[in-house]
């Protein structure tokens, strides 16, 4: 798959993204976002606090953390608390008391997770409530309402979102509808000096139907682009390829915003591929599960192999949870009913991927990313060559080889 | 170990226990109380976050009920049990059980004592809990006893008795393991009063426990709700008379601001917090005032508060509380009524925690009604703030002979 040169930016695109060094072999860049709440060094991971809420930190350990930007969902606090009580509060950064920067989704996602309880029309997306089974209609209109109520420096498109495992005919109405809605989005937003929407390229696993959204969406005047429609059920192997069409044919002087990737191992891969933003609940999932993440993988810390184990989570890692406590206590916490458990592997995760996404950044302004990469693979899977082979073919794919 | 008394006022103690701990200068108020903990942590909150909380207690409750069925990793780890869950600064207390989750009753033998952990049932002699406590080495410690007159419906002279004479044995066997402990030499016994609601027991248990070289008292069998507490209050007099001055008591299970005042006034030291905890699971938030000498535009606001909330406390009072089968106070809020959807004031005006400083109840709410557990958290912080600061004000209280004051407006909390 040749990298096509990307197409030039419309000059009256706001330019949210300044590029501070790119990798000379792949497609990776590090960059500086400049956004209403501050700015964030990019490649960034987004950690995700669906209702106003990052689980059980407050918003000033996430603010020790570094943690410069992340996510709300419109879908759950248009429902709870909904969009008047947060304009009241002075919007959402008000009502969180977050001085930092929001990104809000659209609530397009919750098409396809709560797929029972929706149903989409041209119009929108209409849900039954599972709170009290009223009807809301979702439209392009009403997303973009809801995102300017609750003031988020970046807001998302309503996209008619399919899951990545659909094959037929919806894929392709779904992303032509997507490109509908976009310019929906576009004239219904109220506020584009103070929040900036981003467009969300659409397609499927279909290298066709997604080059012909990247060609139209590109044609719209927008601060930046996602990549969405992936980090569903399909494989890697067609997942990276989407993602690699997808960044070749975005411009080069926006952010490039990857939807739902959290995995290590993604994260590496995919900003080789020339991603700068990413989210996912995987990393303040897995730790209420008692997951702590590690360069080799995770640790299961309630199993029993770690009852006597003295040392910390991670003996590099910078945060206070490994600062503190060893994996014993941790171990013994987490088999009890008090939540610090998972509060200090939450911490811990989200610090595990913001160090990630530096280390990352670091090595491409220091130009020895390809080295990094391989390293990182190294660690994780014990030889840069036992690397899964989606991995090693994407990593191939813009230069990156592993032995 | 040494406590000065700086002042006795109507049976209420005020002074400091100073030289306490293993580098022997740490010093502790009374009256005062210790940081409630689960698992060794405070519930819902990490080191980071309990750091935010003003005013916290020198010295850390544990439960060996939580500890107990760790022992062979505490006893592999060596290096004590403060260390071990990140807090190897802080003075620690370890009773038996837990005040919160103190049941089943029984399981007590001639010479075993059963605690509940999460794992079941952990049965200790006094070998095994000499053995727990050397893995622990906590600075003070809840000898063995046998809490179960007072667990039961009515108590018998007989089980009474029962209660006095083995917990003496008990005490007795501990002391002699512990002086042929190297590890335990800096560690000091809490004695513990028993006896039912018998006072001949009673006394008997002060008289007998005061002969033994014990470094305090705990004064158990007094736990159960404000009116259980008030039938017992003539036997609590009676037993700490019988006490010396110079020891600090304890008393389990009593926690709640009223009632903490009646204990004080009968000679009691030091109290457990887990009151504010209760409050924390049922979604509540502490707001009674122990400010008694506010200015009066001050008082006629907090006066305007409090009657509001307290005519509502009746309705309150049958919203069901899942976590603690305790009933709602008039000493908190329930932040998940309605009415709080759109507060945004701080849960306390002038509330310096971390909690009304960067939040609102309108926050604390959509997180209560969303199941977030940042509910728990900030409640946590908040409550325990609260709490610590209501004894920072007895103290004050007892030192400007102003007690009556507090504890009139106290009072006046409850309707």
């Amino acid at each position: 798959m040749a990298a096509a040169a990307s197409p030039a930016s419309l000059d009256s695109a706001p330019r949210i993204m300044r590029l501070v060094a790119e990798c000379s072999r792949s497609r990776a860049r590090a960059g500086e976002l400049r956004l209403p709440h501050g700015p964030v060094a990019t490649p960034v991971f987004m950690p995700v606090g669906t209702q106003a809420t990052m689980k059980g930190i407050t918003a000033e350990q996430l603010d020790a953390l570094g943690c410069r930007i992340c996510l709300g969902n419109t879908y759950h606090l248009g429902l709870r608390p909904g969009p008047e009580l947060i304009q009241k509060a002075h919007g959402l950064h008000g009502f969180m008391n977050w001085p930092h920067n929001l990104l809000t989704d659209s609530g397009g996602f919750q098409m396809v997770s709560l797929v029972s309880l929706s149903e989409v029309t041209e119009e929108g997306v209409r849900f039954r409530s599972p709170y009290d089974g009223d009807e809301t209609l979702l439209s392009p209109e009403k997303s973009v309402q809801i995102q300017n109520a609750l003031g988020s420096d970046i807001i998302m498109q309503l996209d008619d979102v399919v899951s990545s495992t659909v094959t037929g005919p919806r894929v392709e109405e779904a992303m032509y509808r997507s490109i509908r809605w976009l310019d929906r989005c576009i004239a219904a937003h109220r506020r584009p000096d103070k929040q900036n929407l981003f467009a969300i390229i659409q397609g499927g696993l279909d290298a066709d139907l997604r080059a012909t959204c990247l060609e139209e969406m590109t044609k719209r005047d927008v601060p930046g682009f996602a990549i969405g429609g992936l980090s569903g059920g399909e494989s890697k192997a067609q997942f990276w390829k989407m993602v690699a069409l997808s960044t070749s044919q975005l411009p080069k002087d926006k952010p490039r915003y990857l939807m739902g990737v959290g995995y290590a191992t993604d994260l590496v891969v995919c900003v080789a591929l020339g991603c700068d933003m990413f989210d996912c609940v995987f990393p303040t999932r897995t730790a209420r599960f008692g997951s702590a993440l590690v360069p080799t993988g995770n640790l299961q810390l309630k199993k029993k192999l770690f009852e006597k184990d003295f040392s910390p989570i991670d003996p590099e890692c910078t945060c206070p949870t490994c600062q503190k406590h060893s994996r014993a206590f941790l171990h013994a916490l987490l088999h009890s009913d008090n939540t610090a458990a998972l509060h200090h592997l939450t911490v811990h995760n989200i610090a595990y991927q913001l160090q990630l996404m530096s280390a990352m950044r670091a090595s491409i302004v220091e130009k020895r990313f390809p080295e990094f990469v391989r390293n990182f693979m190294g660690t994780m899977y014990g030889d840069p060559t036992l690397c899964p082979t989606w991995a090693t073919e994407a990593l191939a794919s813009v230069g990156i080889t592993l032995d | 170990m040494k406590l000065s008394l700086t002042k006795v006022v109507n049976g209420c103690r005020l002074g400091k226990i100073k030289n306490l701990g293993k580098t022997e200068d740490r010093t502790m108020d009374i009256p005062g109380c210790l940081l409630y903990t689960k698992t060794g942590s405070a519930p819902h909150l990490t080191h980071q976050m309990l750091q935010n909380i003003h005013g916290l207690p020198a010295m850390v409750q544990l439960t060996l009920s939580s500890l107990a069925e760790h022992h062979e990793v505490l006893a592999e780890y060596k290096e004590g049990v403060g260390k071990f869950i990140g807090m190897p600064e802080s003075l620690l207390y370890c009773s038996l059980h837990d005040p919160v989750s103190h049941c089943p009753a029984g399981y007590v033998t001639n010479k075993s004592v059963s605690v509940w952990g999460i794992g079941g049932r952990v049965e200790m002699t006094v070998s095994k809990f000499m053995a727990i406590q050397q893995a622990l080495q906590p600075d003070w410690f809840q000898c063995l006893s046998d809490g179960g007159a007072s667990c039961e419906e009515a108590t018998s002279m007989k089980r009474a008795r029962k209660s006095v004479d083995r917990s003496l044995l008990f005490l007795d066997n501990c002391l002699r393991l512990q002086e042929e402990s190297e590890v335990l030499q800096k560690s000091v016994i809490i004695g513990v009063i028993e006896g039912g609601d018998v006072m001949e027991e009673r006394l008997r248990s002060a008289r007998e426990t005061a002969k033994r070289p014990v470094g305090g008292f705990l004064l158990d069998g007094f736990q159960g709700n404000p009116t259980t507490l008030d039938t017992r209050l003539h036997l609590l007099s009676s037993v700490t008379a019988e006490l010396p001055e110079d020891k600090p008591r304890l008393v389990s299970g009593v926690s709640r601001p009223d009632e903490v005042l009646k204990c004080i006034e009968r000679g009691v030291d030091l109290f457990e917090s887990f009151f504010p905890y209760q409050v924390t699971e049922r979604g509540c938030a502490l707001t009674f005032s122990f400010d008694y000498q506010p200015n009066p535009e001050e008082t006629l606001l907090q006066q305007n508060g409090t009657q509001e909330e307290i005519k509502c406390v009746d309705q309150i009072k049958k919203i069901k509380t899942t976590d603690c089968n305790q009933e709602m106070t008039s000493f908190e809020i329930n932040l998940k009524e309605k009415k709080y959807q759109e507060d945004f004031n701080p849960l306390v005006r002038g509330c310096s925690c971390y909690c009304c400083k960067n939040h609102t109840r309108a926050y604390i709410h959509h997180l209560l009604v969303t199941n977030e557990l940042l509910a728990g958290v900030l409640l946590m912080m908040h409550n325990f703030e609260h709490y610590f600061g209501f004894f920072h004000s007895i103290r004050e209280a007892l030192k400007s002979d102003r007690l009556a004051q507090l504890k009139e407006l106290i009072h006046r909390q409850i309707p």
